[in-house]
């Protein structure tokens, strides 16, 4: 009787040990594992520059300061040497109308380059604003992933540019803009997008767009530094990015975003 | 115990060094010297998308000869736009301004594209004309400076 007893205990604490190893392996793999994928950005995604000199570019559009006046998408063609016709822009304007039916009015005449024109009547609108579009400059870009010759990346400032001696217009990366901000250029027939006026930048001088914006409603600045106005709008202020499900690591910040915005 | 090598595989294995040889040496001339140099990406196509001239030349470039219109402008809600905002890309002028001469752009159009009366405009940001109400038959400039919109002409 006492010896059957002992041979219980002694199995019970086997099967505890056994229990402890594999909970405490289990446990020690799922952290390895987690932190390689965390490494790695596969399960949680946090946008890090990559030179720790240089700043790293994030952009502000404040949605109730637009007035739909298209100074944004004239002057980017005229710096970026984008013709007006046939219609392709960098940067364009759209208007969401949405009724007091609940119905959903957007419209973007020639990308908003001359204006707008209120089409639907004032007593059927239930609110109208204006949002400009342009490249998010995502520092996880799904365009950059399908280039097939690497003839697009993000440069270490944070800005998705194009390599245009070595595109060879294949069109994934327009496909692969969820955006819509890529086209084919009609003229050197490679792929054009957004550079963020890479060569004003670099020439200590604003994008084309923001320079020309009447009512600053466009802000590009330092994600790096804390105390830029940038990092200082985006504190005080409930900033949101356009398809965030997508995982883009957007940097384009989008002020008063309505949802019906896509 | 010799070890033996069949002849068919030493045959593969000749092909097979002479393929990658062959493989190498193509991808070391034809890939870009600086391809790789920050990224999977040719280093020099940042220094590419650095070389476009430039046609806005930023305000800052404006009143280095245009003290006057600055001060004007200062004083009145036009403050906060930058001058090539109604006159168009200015880098040439700047090089070259007794030749190229800049846009004064005037008219009902050119003022409406934004003062024109629009539900998505909001009331605080901009003061908002019907054209077809303000003034019919004005040019806007008959009465208001455009540096200084509120100071009336006569």
């Amino acid at each position: 009787m006492s010896q059957s007893t002992s041979t219980m205990g002694n199995e019970k604490i086997n099967t505890s040990r056994r229990k402890f190893l594999k909970t405490a392996v289990t446990l020690a793999g799922a952290t390895i594992g987690y932190t390689w994928l965390k490494s790695s950005q596969i399960l949680l995604f946090a946008a890090k520059p990559k030179d720790e000199n240089l700043p790293w570019y994030g952009l502000v559009i404040d949605i109730q300061k637009c007035i739909g006046c298209g100074n944004c998408a004239k002057a980017c063609k005229n710096e970026n040497d984008v013709p007006i016709e046939p219609f392709f822009f960098r940067t364009w304007v759209e208007q969401y109308t949405v009724k007091n039916d609940g119905s959903v009015n957007i419209v973007s005449p020639n990308g908003g380059i001359n204006g707008f024109e209120q089409t639907v009547p004032t007593e059927d609108i239930f609110k109208s604003f204006f949002v400009p579009k342009m490249c998010n400059h995502c520092s996880k870009s799904p365009c950059t992933q399908v280039c097939p010759v690497g003839a697009t990346f993000e440069s270490p400032e944070g800005v998705v540019l194009i390599d245009e001696k070595y595109c060879i217009g294949c069109r994934y990366c327009v496909q692969a803009c969820p955006y819509g901000c890529r086209f084919i250029h009609p003229v050197k027939k490679v792929a054009n997008k957004c550079t963020l006026c890479y060569h004003r930048l670099k020439k200590g001088l604003e994008p084309a767009c923001m320079e020309t914006c009447p009512t600053g409603a466009r802000m590009y600045g330092n994600l790096r530094d804390k105390n830029s106005d940038l990092v200082k709008f985006l504190k005080e202020h409930t900033t949101l990015v356009l398809r965030p499900h997508l995982n883009t690591g957007s940097k384009l910040y989008y002020n008063g975003l309505s949802s019906e915005v896509r | 115990m010799k070890f033996y090598i069949p002849p068919q595989i030493t045959r593969l294995a000749l092909a097979f060094a002479i393929f990658i040889t062959l493989f190498l040496v193509l991808r070391h001339f034809l890939v870009p010297k600086t391809f790789g140099e920050y990224g999977h990406y040719r280093g020099a196509s940042l220094i590419d998308n650095a070389q476009p001239e430039i046609h806005y030349a930023g305000q800052q470039a404006c009143f280095k000869c245009h003290q006057d219109i600055e001060d004007k402008k200062a004083q009145d809600v036009h403050s906060e736009i930058h001058c090539e905002t109604c006159h168009g890309p200015g880098e040439k002028h700047v090089v070259l301004s007794k030749t190229e001469k800049i846009l004064k752009p005037a008219g009902r159009e050119f003022c409406g594209s934004c003062h024109v009366i629009n539900a998505g405009k909001q009331k605080s940001m901009i003061n908002q004309i019907d054209l077809n109400k303000h003034n019919i038959g004005k040019n806007c400039i008959e009465c208001h400076n455009p540096h200084q919109p509120w100071e009336m002409k006569k």
